[in-house]
């Protein structure tokens, strides 16, 4: 649940935004925040500093933070980590993006028709709950060891959960609304438009954000077990053959921080777009 | 059955032989009624007599078993009306401003921007509002919200407009208030109004006629008319004659619910 804060942050600058908060003291209390927000990275970093210094775990397995933040400055600099970044990046979006398309639209048709939703609940349940990576092999088998392999297992895992989501965000929709758009006289394709589409927006936008984090998830692990040459899984996976400690605990915090990028961006998006969501 | 194209002078819904049941649990079993054009109908009755259910069927909102409802002759397909929720936080789109969910109905009309803007400035004027309509419907109060589900339901101009315990959610206060707005706005645009109640006090005050049902299966207890002069207000509620009716009403009331 560490996206909690993030989003009431969010929605607490959106209010600042609407007027509902004054702006006089905010600007103390934004202070505070980020103040009290970095009191647990600092914390872990001393922790993580003393540890190394004073040899708590053997040296070999735990360089010290400022090796790591070196060696991540060097291998973005010369190493081509950021390559690396910005290839993981791009199969995860890409992975999602097909995942979105097909799943949007197929969540709607599934949402709004009880009859295919309950003669299909049952296989999206089971493959939901299927670890994405137990398919590896069989996706190997199919599409090789090229990049689609990779995103299309992810698409596939990321999919699943669109899907899931935007039919019970259609499922959900408040009944009295679409009597409501029926009595003015709209028809079953305005209803569709106008009211089932807004409706189902704020759990679209969960769905989105679980798949966006569970698309890297597999890229990421894809990236280290289906052959290939780049990403941010394989340098990881590299630095562990190679014994390169640095290197392995600084991908883990950049591919940290990707994840932490991607939701906030969704987070943002969240907020802006479905600005009602929690509040009608 | 009779011809329901013909219907008295001065009455707009008539309503003849309605029958309706839910799962084997008769609720209207023959139900004969005519409700007057260009006034104001309360329904009261004991719980679960089917007061919403009866609107619902009148309003097309739900399918009844048999039977007629026609307005002057007219289906409800070719009839414009108006529906106000009780649950107005459900019923408005949060996804739109104020001003565009009363934009809303006009819009599926196909009535031009030009058009909307002057019916819907024609329509503020008729309210006391002290908020603006460029906000979001969660920003706003619950009898705000209400109001803008009032206004949405009547910008259309709705030869009948039903309403569904309308102030039930909101407190005293602001029911006193939205009590008034609601009779102003309806006497002066002499539109037929259909309000479910669930206090006496309210369906009298707002109505020309009371129309007291009794328990299921619901037939007529009594169909009352409430000659108090207009504008009502609040010192209306202690007028003899409105204690009178009150006492009578409740004493109507008091017999459907032991009666049966």
């Amino acid at each position: 649940m560490e996206l909690r804060p993030a989003k009431a942050r969010l929605a607490q600058g959106h209010a600042e935004r609407l007027g509902i908060l004054g702006t006089g003291l905010h600007v103390d209390a934004a202070w505070r925040r980020w103040m009290l927000m970095s009191v647990g990275p600092l914390a872990l970093f001393a922790i993580w500093y003393v540890a190394h210094e004073q040899a708590w775990v053997t040296q070999r397995l735990l360089p010290s933070p400022v090796r790591t933040l070196q060696s991540i400055w060097t291998n973005m600099t010369q190493g081509g980590m950021g390559e690396d970044f910005l290839r993981t990046l791009w199969r995860t979006l890409q992975s999602f993006g097909i995942a979105a398309v097909f799943g949007v639209p197929l969540g709607i048709v599934v949402g709004a028709n009880a009859k295919i939703y309950r003669s299909i609940e049952f296989l999206v349940d089971f493959f939901r709950s299927t670890p994405a990576t137990a398919m590896f092999p069989l996706f190997m088998i199919l599409f090789g060891l090229g990049d689609f392999a990779k995103i299309a297992i992810a698409a596939f895992a990321a999919w699943l959960v669109i899907l899931f989501n935007v039919a019970y965000g259609v499922m959900n929709a408040r009944q009295t609304r679409i009597l409501a758009a029926r009595v003015m006289g709209a028809s079953r394709l305005r209803i569709f438009r106008d009211v089932l589409f807004y409706e189902c927006l704020p759990q679209t936008f969960v769905g989105l954000r679980t798949a966006v984090s569970l698309a890297l998830v597999v890229i990421v692990v894809a990236e280290m077990f289906i052959g290939g040459d780049d990403g941010l899984g394989k340098r990881i996976i590299d630095s562990q053959i190679t014994f390169d400690m640095p290197q392995l605990y600084g991908t883990i915090l950049v591919s940290g921080v990707l994840g932490y990028g991607l939701n906030l961006v969704f987070l943002t998006l969240e907020t802006r777009l479905v600005h009602w969501a929690g509040r009608s | 059955m009779a011809d329901l194209t013909w219907f008295t002078p001065g009455t707009h819904i008539t309503v003849r032989g309605l029958r309706k049941s839910f799962g084997g649990n008769p609720v209207y079993v023959g139900f004969d009624i005519d409700l007057p054009k260009g006034r104001i109908v309360s329904v009261f009755g004991p719980n679960g007599c089917g007061k919403s259910t009866f609107i619902n069927m009148v309003a097309g909102l739900l399918p009844f078993d048999g039977g007629e409802i026609l307005f002057e002759g007219k289906t409800i397909r070719e009839t414009r009306i108006g529906y106000v929720f009780q649950n107005y936080r459900e019923a408005l789109f949060p996804w739109q401003r104020a001003l565009d969910n009363i934009h809303y109905p006009l819009k599926l009309m196909g009535v031009p921007r030009a058009e909307r803007n002057r019916r819907i400035e024609e329509l503020v004027a008729g309210f006391d509002l002290k908020f603006d309509l460029h906000r979001y419907p969660y920003e706003l109060s619950g009898g705000q919200q209400q109001t803008v589900s009032i206004m949405r339901s009547l910008v259309i101009e709705p030869e009948v407009l039903f309403l569904d315990e309308p102030f039930s959610a909101l407190d005293y206060e602001m029911t006193l208030i939205m009590r008034d707005q609601l009779q102003k706005v309806l006497i002066a645009r002499g539109t037929t109004a259909v309000l479910v109640s669930h206090d006496l006090e309210e369906a009298i005050y707002l109505a020309d006629k009371l129309l007291l049902l009794t328990r299921r299966p619901s037939r007529i207890a009594e169909f009352l008319d409430i000659p108090l002069p207009r504008p009502r207000s609040p010192a209306t509620l202690t007028d003899t004659e409105f204690v009178r009716i009150k006492a009578h009403a409740l004493e109507v009331f008091q017999t459907a619910v032991r009666g049966s």
